[in-house]
């Protein structure tokens, strides 16, 4: 009997119709866990016990009813990235420590119309920097599968609190692979809609081209709900998409027949390790077994996304992360005599290692003489890059490869060599500069620790990706494992690479 | 690849203060990076244009029309120092002008 | 550059950047008000404060009436157009970096080469519009002792930019650039134009040249507080220039403050470095499409002119060009003009008294006609009663100060000062007399033939009757009296 803080929303839902239980009760075993594993995993930054059972009592008596919001009562984690009015929003920074923000983000506002519970905020590497959530001026989140191991970032906390139990379902934010790489690392769901899909509104920006908010859970079901949920025109997001959005939960298939997925060549050249490399190759052949028709492709500008990315998003973060300099809101450094002491020395105080050399990248990549060398240069790859999916798309219906090169890593395995962790990101930041969907759906153990199989689809085609990962998901077994209960922290069990 | 007084200059541009330790390792890390980055300049992008909007969209706009404002007390609400309804910073001098 | 020989006279290359707030409802990018006076921090929202998380969404009006400027100014519409960010730290600037709109390679602002012509000395001015381009305003600054206080309700305003070709050759140009530019631009109903309020500032560039030279090294001038301060700054600043190069002296490239106290122009302390304001494209706003059907609504829409109602007035109303140019130079007066002569069908006349003490009022108090309380139908009273002769010139000039200061109708205070013009001939007949009689000397040399004593003679008619009398009808009457022709 599975507990209830393991159900997936659908279950939940179920159950609740059913009158076996109820949103206070649901919300009630999922704090327990939190209790009971919170000191170890640090998923979470900020919770709100007597806001959630509030919550939860308001929705007690519709979720019987058939008529109910999609999210009725269903437990949420939100990452804390992500506006939430008058509850504390720190992106992971000390420069915003105790910062509450005076509205709610777009996403929140239809998470909360849609009857969810917000349960509380979730860690991430700071302003959503970083690949492991060690970034994180709070400590780090640790991987429910192996607490000596990342649960991988920039969204570690929404992530490792779904994979744990300690929410039903998340949100996360993706920029170079911030959602998927998380999901991949802790075997759960995670999704990066198509740039546009999702309003940005609230979202506190990192890189403003690249960011997407997505859902993150433990089922495909389950994040096809939430992409619903969440998606649309927003009209306070001058770059939000005015496209319908499909009952995406109602149309997921399970057979892949008649469906072209296209093997995308590059991602399985060296640096990819061979335990994942075999599991992401069975996985592709369960899609054949399906009925889809797989074959090679491929993208040689993918080798040029990584070095493309760590100018445009750095470029983008040292112009959004401007605004945090002491004056109107957030830390700021006491006895400034001057201007220039004023915000030189609160950003120097307020921002940790990782973001400071994103912004002094950015920065000379923007600067005088620089700019064309870099910025413009990065920008012109990016068409390359779009350009080469188009083509590949004409072929085929979805590309798919892994998500990481590695399992998850061990803490503090990749903190002193920032080029090594940026290389972790390779097969996710194509999609990010192409605007692309991708979504990350588990497809086995390697050592005891998740690998995902990435799903990569047409602009504003999420649809086929869930098809088929839901497909997939639904002819494995790997869905239905946990992390073993109270993982201790391992020592040489399961080498990443 | 990369020397002192660019770290420097470029740190001054980002208001960063560092200390000669902290610009040394970045000087290193940031050379390293910037080396990797460097590696765009194989790939040949004539008549390439560089992408900036990844959607096809144009023309967002919103009517003319006013909603309320934050009130006052909410608009200061997180600032670290607030007199009289301003906001309070270090005295600016002419010379702190951007110009 | 080598000493200037005496006698060679250096061009004065002047080009200006305009600021001009745009008259919306609501800001730039976000639905709060645009205002003016509000207690501070009471006129912002997320997006204008830039807290995290916010995003900007262009106001469409602004648009239109950056293309109604655009069209004003002949200029040549881009069909498409970015926004770009301006990255800059400063307080007045909550995310320190301001959206503006950059012209740079493949990157065109809102509207191009453009052109304003006014009238100077026998002929007419050309000056090039290089662009306008839209921007957002950023907050105020208070400086008190030991600190400084920040206010955000600016910031977020929608700007439109205007900038010359260098163009401009003299401190008295520019003046006279800023006035008409002014006044198209209220005419367009764009904005409200006041420096006062700063809903339009203004910039200078300012070098010199030897004639048939290259261009010399600019100064940028700031602070220029209102279109008088423009011109007294840039002759300052002209003449500095010009005794630096005759004492041998280069002039230094860098930004100078007008200090309207000293009357001069300071410099900050030299930068160790120019600013780099890192452009590029605005992720956050998605490209602007201004296509041929957009901007025909707008030509369609297009207020009169200030050209086309100058000569209106010059062909339908018959006045001369110069009255026509003064009527016209401010919206305000044209309208105040036109809704007068509704009532009072002389427009000459009309004309007159606005652009003589009228006008002389308006400069002393340094304000606009609808700054003040009279009213149109006011001073179409006051015309008619002169007209009708129930007042005399005089009078109206005393009535007519009273009626600027306090809003009153003409009759009413004709009524309570007790200053109609006495016409009635019995009275004045009887005042003639005594003046006669009291003046014996000058009634001889009025019967003698000398003509100036027939003026004394009126003068002291007019005392004695405070300055109500009739003065044609006293004129006439004492030459009948005396027997002068």
């Amino acid at each position: 009997m599975t507990a209830l803080p393991d159900l997936t929303a659908g279950e939940l839902r179920a159950r609740y119709r059913r009158g076996e239980t109820s949103p206070a009760e649901a919300v009630r075993a999922v704090f327990e866990r939190i209790d009971a594993q919170e000191r170890r995993l640090h998923a979470y930054l900020y919770v709100d016990r007597e806001a959630a059972l509030a919550e939860a009592a308001r929705w007690d008596g519709v979720v019987r009813r058939d008529d109910a919001p999609p999210l009725a009562g269903i437990p949420v984690a939100v990452k804390d990235n992500i506006c939430t009015q008058g509850w504390p929003t720190t992106c992971g920074s000390r420069i915003l420590a105790g910062y509450r923000p005076p509205y709610d983000a777009t996403v929140v506002t239809r998470l909360r119309r849609a009857g969810a519970i917000i349960l509380g905020k979730a860690n991430c590497d700071e302003f959503a920097m970083g690949s492991s959530t060690e970034n994180s001026a709070y400590g780090p989140t640790r991987n429910p599968w192996d607490e000596a191991r990342v649960p991988g970032g920039t969204s570690g906390g929404p992530t490792a609190a779904v994979a744990a139990g300690e929410a039903t379902l998340a949100l996360g934010s993706d920029t170079g692979g911030s959602i998927r790489q998380p999901a991949a690392f802790c075997g759960v769901v995670g999704m990066k809609p198509t740039y546009g899909r999702v309003s940005r509104y609230g979202l506190v920006a990192f890189a403003s081209s690249l960011d997407q908010i997505g859902p993150i859970a433990r089922s495909v079901r389950d994040a096809a709900l939430l992409l619903q949920v969440i998606a649309g025109r927003d009209p306070a997001d001058s770059t939000s998409a005015d496209v319908e959005v499909p009952a995406y939960g109602d149309r997921l298939a399970t057979s892949l027949r008649g469906v072209r997925l296209g093997i995308i060549r590059e991602f399985f050249a060296e640096g990819l390790d061979a335990g994942v490399a075999a599991a992401v190759r069975d996985a592709i052949e369960t899609c054949r077994s399906l009925g889809a028709a797989c074959e090679e492709v491929s993208l040689p500008s993918a080798s040029f996304a990584l070095p493309a990315y760590y100018i445009v998003a750095p470029a983008e973060a040292s112009s959004n992360l401007a605004r945090y300099a002491g004056v109107h809101f957030g830390h700021r450094t006491s006895n400034a005599a001057d201007l220039i002491t004023l915000y030189s020395r609160t950003r120097r105080e307020g921002f940790g290692a990782e973001v400071k050399r994103r912004i002094m990248i950015g920065t000379y990549a923007l600067s005088s003489g620089y700019y064309e060398a870099f910025y413009l240069r990065a920008l012109r790859v990016r068409t390359l890059i779009r350009r080469e999916f188009e083509t590949a798309f004409n072929r085929f219906d979805a590309l798919v490869g892994p998500v990481t090169p590695t399992t998850a890593f061990r803490l503090g395995e990749k903190v002193d060599d920032p080029l090594q962790m940026y290389l972790s990101d390779v097969y996710t930041v194509p999609l990010n500069l192409a605007g692309l969907p991708g979504i990350s759906v588990p497809c086995g153990l390697v050592g005891g620790l998740p690998v995902g199989l990435q799903v990569i689809g047409r602009a504003f085609d999420e649809q086929t990706i869930l098809n088929v990962a839901h497909a997939f998901e639904q002819a494995t077994p790997f869905h239905t494992r946990r992390p073993p209960a109270g993982a201790p922290a391992s020592e040489g069990r399961g080498r990443a690479s | 690849m990369i020397d002192d007084r660019t770290v420097a200059r470029v740190a001054r541009l980002s208001r960063l203060e560092l200390s000669p330790e902290e610009l040394d390792r970045f000087r290193h890390q940031l050379g390293e990076i910037l080396e990797y980055v460097q590696r765009l300049n194989a790939l040949d992008l004539a008549g390439v244009p560089p992408t900036a909007h990844v959607l096809p969209m144009a023309n967002v706009m919103r009517d003319d029309e006013v909603r309320p404002s934050l009130t006052q007390e909410a608009a200061l609400a997180n600032a670290p120092a607030v007199e009289n309804g301003y906001f309070v910073v270090p005295p600016v001098i002419a010379e702190d002008s951007p110009e | 550059m080598p000493p200037t020989e005496t006698g060679v006279r250096h061009e004065t290359i002047i080009g200006l950047e305009v600021h001009v707030q745009l008259s919306t409802a609501s800001k730039m990018f976000c639905a709060c008000a645009v205002a003016f006076g509000a207690p501070p921090n009471t006129r912002t929202c997320p997006v204008c404060l830039g807290l995290p998380g916010s995003l900007p969404v262009l106001n469409r009006r602004a648009v239109d009436l950056g293309v109604r400027t655009a069209l004003a100014l002949g200029c040549r519409i881009q069909p498409e157009s970015q926004f770009h960010r301006k990255n800059y730290y400063y307080p007045d600037l909550p995310k320190n970096y301001q959206i503006s709109q950059y012209q740079y390679m493949d990157h065109p602002p809102l509207a191009t080469a453009g052109v304003l012509r006014f009238p100077f000395g026998n002929g007419l001015k050309e000056i090039g519009i290089r662009r306008v381009h839209l921007e957002e305003d950023t907050g105020k600054l208070v400086h008190v002792p030991g600190r400084s206080l920040v206010d955000y309700n600016r910031c977020g305003t929608p700007l439109m930019e205007v900038v010359t070709e260098p163009d401009l050759r003299s401190a008295e140009e520019a003046r006279l650039f800023l006035t008409h530019l002014r006044a198209l631009l209220q005419f367009a109903e764009v904005t409200s134009g006041r420096l006062e309020e700063g809903t339009f500032r203004c910039d200078a560039n300012l070098s010199l040249r030897p004639p048939g030279g290259p261009y010399g090294t600019r100064t940028e001038i700031k602070n220029m507080n209102s279109l008088r301060s423009v011109e007294r700054a840039l002759r300052f600043e002209e003449g500095r220039q010009r005794e630096a190069l005759a004492r041998g002296e280069d002039v230094i490239q860098e930004t100078r403050h007008w200090d309207e106290d000293r009357e001069i122009t300071f410099a900050s302390r030299e930068k160790e470095e120019a600013q780099d304001y890192r452009y590029f494209p605005e992720p956050d706003l998605v490209p602007l499409h201004v296509d041929p059907t957009w901007v025909e609504r707008i030509r369609s829409g297009l207020p009169e002119l200030p050209e086309a109602r100058r000569r209106r007035y010059v062909e339908t109303l018959g006045l001369p060009e110069h009255d026509a140019g003064l009527l016209t130079a401010t919206r305000a007066m044209a309208e105040f003009f036109e809704a007068t002569i509704r009532l009072f069908s002389k427009p000459k006349v009309a004309g007159n008294w606005l652009i003589g003490d009228i006008a002389a009022y308006l400069n002393a108090e340094g304000r606009e006609i609808d700054e003040v309380p009279i009213r149109p139908e006011h001073l179409a009273g006051l015309l008619a009663l002169i007209d009708t002769g129930k007042i005399s010139g005089r009078s109206a000039k005393e009535i007519l100060e009273e009626m600027l200061r306090t809003g009153r109708p003409a009759e009413a205070i004709v009524q309570e000062r007790g200053l109609a013009q006495i016409s009635d001939e019995g009275t004045l007949d009887s005042v003639v007399q005594e003046v006669i009689a009291e003046h014996p000397g000058p009634a001889g040399d009025v019967r003698a033939g000398k003509d100036q004593a027939v003026a004394f003679l009126v003068g002291q008619v007019m005392k004695k009757t405070r300055g109500r009398a009739n003065p044609t009808m006293v004129n006439r009457l004492i030459r009948e009296r005396l027997g002068a022709g």
